[in-house]
């Protein structure tokens, strides 16, 4: 049938259809059905409006922002929440609003970097011990299996102090920690694939292991991977959060929400908003990611309910 | 007389938990050993000073064994610390271990505390919200985990010392003791509460139940957004099953069904929950003990981070560390042992 047949019947019972006639409308169904199971989870939906306003907020900050996030009115120093500073300023007479609004370019910046260094890393040495198995498999899982031993915090907290402080060593210090659940699911994934029809075509049709690796299994294994990184997003962003707290993460004057905590916190008794205003923001944001991952995993592993 | 199967399997499964635990305790080793490696710090020069000769230089280069190879140092490290040596910290210019051992205490009572209290609560959280799957009450419960697993601990820390000791004055400030109470009791086992209890002095002893229920109080909150999770979903896998269908056709009533069936039998898999859960919190403890200047390990490293005392702060993680796998493996045991399908 083509597409005008369907015209009839509406764009929803063409992606719903059981027998998309294409590659395309098969995947574009899919998508579908898979945003309509997400929209149909409440909490999801609130994580992934929260997710998305994050992003978006990220991209327009100059435009939103009322005031310059370093601009320093040291007559205007710590003034309370009103109408010329909706979320009150800090100890330089910065608009507390504005450095919030940027310093979620920080926060999804550390995520993004996070993700993008330790699910490739984790996915990799989980797909080649799945597949290779033997001493390979025995080899890259117990070194797994010794960072998941391993407190994460403290560890990162080490690293940090050993690298120097920056945001650059807490991104690498939250990337080395991070790689080991990722590299279990794709290990459990792959040896459910190893053995199926199409891997044993693609040998046949000769194929290295590093092409099927990296062609077949990878692919297959990235569904279950994000999954699991929306669910660490949060503690991504918390453990970062904490190393900007200690001083080890950004440094000032970035606006940072951790850093904002610790430079808030000797004004706390009387100036509470200075230390509080910046939690809240991160609370927020952890809480969008949690429960957008919740959310994931209820809608693709109904087991898990 | 052959050894029975079961035996024989008990030996392998054993040596294999032994194997994993003697791994993973290298790789900690290991972890520390190449951190010290990395920090841009000449421990030569901090040593002799840059104001040294070349000969003084070398000569401490070569005490110091840097001229050695690399698997030389680990080995030698290793031999260091398994007796027990973590080296001198340059900040209170005590053994590493010393320091340990005085602030280690304080860690334990807080993370026991706040163990309790994520126990306490956060187990009938859990059975309720199974109970009443998909009602507001399971919602709530599960927001209010959503909103432990989100919240960072520093920042309840100090809104929790904003409001109920600054504003309220409900509880005490930062630290363990009000400040004329300290060094009052002679230290026995170095939890203050247990001391105060044998030396019979109260007044030290709600001096510390005051300063000890914040913290403790944050921290189990993280312990119950853990405990009540795990409990509800281990839960709801009983509640499914027939032998609830069973009792509850025999007529007993809901609530032996829920308390006495279905979380009797998943008291089992809530043990190593808890162990692990300690083994977080001894974790978290980290950033909560910084926020109310509780002078335990937490303190200890993060003020080491500050001054670049490395000594202090790989000791401090070697131990954080060590518990962490000691209380993993305790939950494994503590699963073979009760669970009787395990034997």
């Amino acid at each position: 049938m083509s597409r005008a047949a369907w015209a009839g019947q509406g764009w929803r019972a063409w992606l719903g259809s059981a027998a998309p006639n294409s590659r395309r409308q098969a995947r574009l169904g899919e998508i579908y059905r898979f945003s309509r199971a997400l929209m149909r989870h409440p909490l999801a939906a609130a994580g992934l409006a929260i997710v998305l306003l994050l992003v978006l907020i990220a991209a327009l900050a100059p435009l939103l922002a009322p005031h310059a996030p370093s601009a320093q009115h040291l007559a205007d120093r710590l003034r309370g929440p009103g109408a010329q500073h909706w979320l009150g300023t800090d100890e330089l007479g910065r608009d507390i609003l504005s450095r919030l609004l940027f310093g979620t370019r920080i926060t999804l910046g550390i995520v993004a970097l996070v993700t993008a260094i330790a699910a490739p890393i984790g996915l990799a040495i989980g797909c080649m011990a799945g597949y290779a198995g033997g001493w390979v498999d025995a080899a890259l899982m117990r070194v797994t299996d010794v960072f998941l031993a391993l407190p994460r915090l403290i560890l990162a907290l080490a690293f940090v102090a050993a690298l120097g402080p920056g945001i650059e060593n807490a991104v690498l210090a939250i990337a080395l920690v991070a790689w080991p659940p990722y590299a279990r699911i794709a290990r459990a994934e792959t040896l459910a694939l190893r053995r199926s029809d199409f891997i044993a075509a693609a040998l046949l049709a000769g194929a290295s292991p590093g092409r099927i690796v990296a062609r077949h299994i990878m692919p297959l294994c990235l569904a279950s991977v994000i999954v699991r990184v929306s669910l660490d997003m949060a503690g991504v962003i918390l453990i970062a959060a904490g190393l900007g707290f200690l001083g080890l993460g950004a440094q000032p004057p970035a606006p940072e929400w951790g850093a904002m905590i610790a430079a808030g916190r000797k004004y706390m008794l009387d100036q509470w908003w200075v230390a509080a205003m910046p939690g809240i923001a991160i609370a927020v944001v952890s809480l969008g990611f949690n429960l957008l991952g919740d959310g994931l995993r209820d809608v693709l592993d109904p087991k898990q309910r | 007389m052959p050894a029975s199967p079961s035996v024989e399997r008990g030996a392998a499964t054993a040596l294999r938990l032994a194997v994993s635990v003697l791994l993973t305790l290298f790789g900690l080793l290991l972890a520390t050993f190449l951190i010290a490696r990395v920090v841009p710090i000449d421990p030569v020069l901090a040593v002799v000073g840059d104001r040294a000769s070349a000969e003084t230089y070398q000569r401490v280069r070569i005490e110091l064994g840097l001229d050695q190879p690399l698997y030389v140092q680990f080995w030698r490290y290793v031999v260091l610390v398994l007796h027990g040596d973590f080296g001198r910290s340059v900040l209170t210019r005590n053994p590493v271990v010393e320091d340990i051992a005085r602030f280690l205490p304080a860690t334990v009572e807080l993370a026991t505390a706040a163990t309790l209290i994520g126990v306490a609560l956060g187990i009938p959280a859990g059975v309720v919200a199974a109970a009443r799957q998909g009602r507001w009450a399971d919602h709530a419960i599960r927001l209010v985990g959503l909103v432990g697993y989100s919240v960072p601990v520093f920042w309840l820390g100090l809104m929790a010392l904003l409001l109920f000791y600054a504003g309220l004055g409900w509880a005490a400030g930062p630290g363990r003791l009000d400040i004329f109470y300290e060094d009052t009791v002679a230290p026995v086992t170095g939890l203050i509460l247990v001391d105060s209890a044998i030396a019979g002095d109260w007044a030290v002893l709600r001096s510390a139940l005051a300063h000890l229920v914040l913290p403790a109080g944050v921290l189990g909150y993280f312990s119950l957004a853990y405990i009540s999770r795990m409990t509800r979903s281990f839960m709801l896998e009983q509640l499914g099953q027939e032998y609830i269908v069973t009792a509850r056709a025999k007529g007993l009533s809901e609530r032996r069904v829920l308390w006495r069936h279905a979380l009797g039998n998943i008291l089992v898999p809530l043990v190593t929950v808890v162990a692990l859960s300690y083994a977080s919190l001894l974790e978290g403890s980290v950033l909560t003990e910084t926020v109310f200047a509780w002078p335990g390990i937490g303190s200890y490293i993060t003020g080491s981070l500050l001054n670049i005392d490395m000594n202090a702060v790989l000791g401090g993680t070697l131990v954080v560390g060590a518990l962490f796998i000691a209380l993993n493996l305790l939950s494994d045991l503590l699963y073979r042992w009760l669970d009787p399908r395990t034997r």
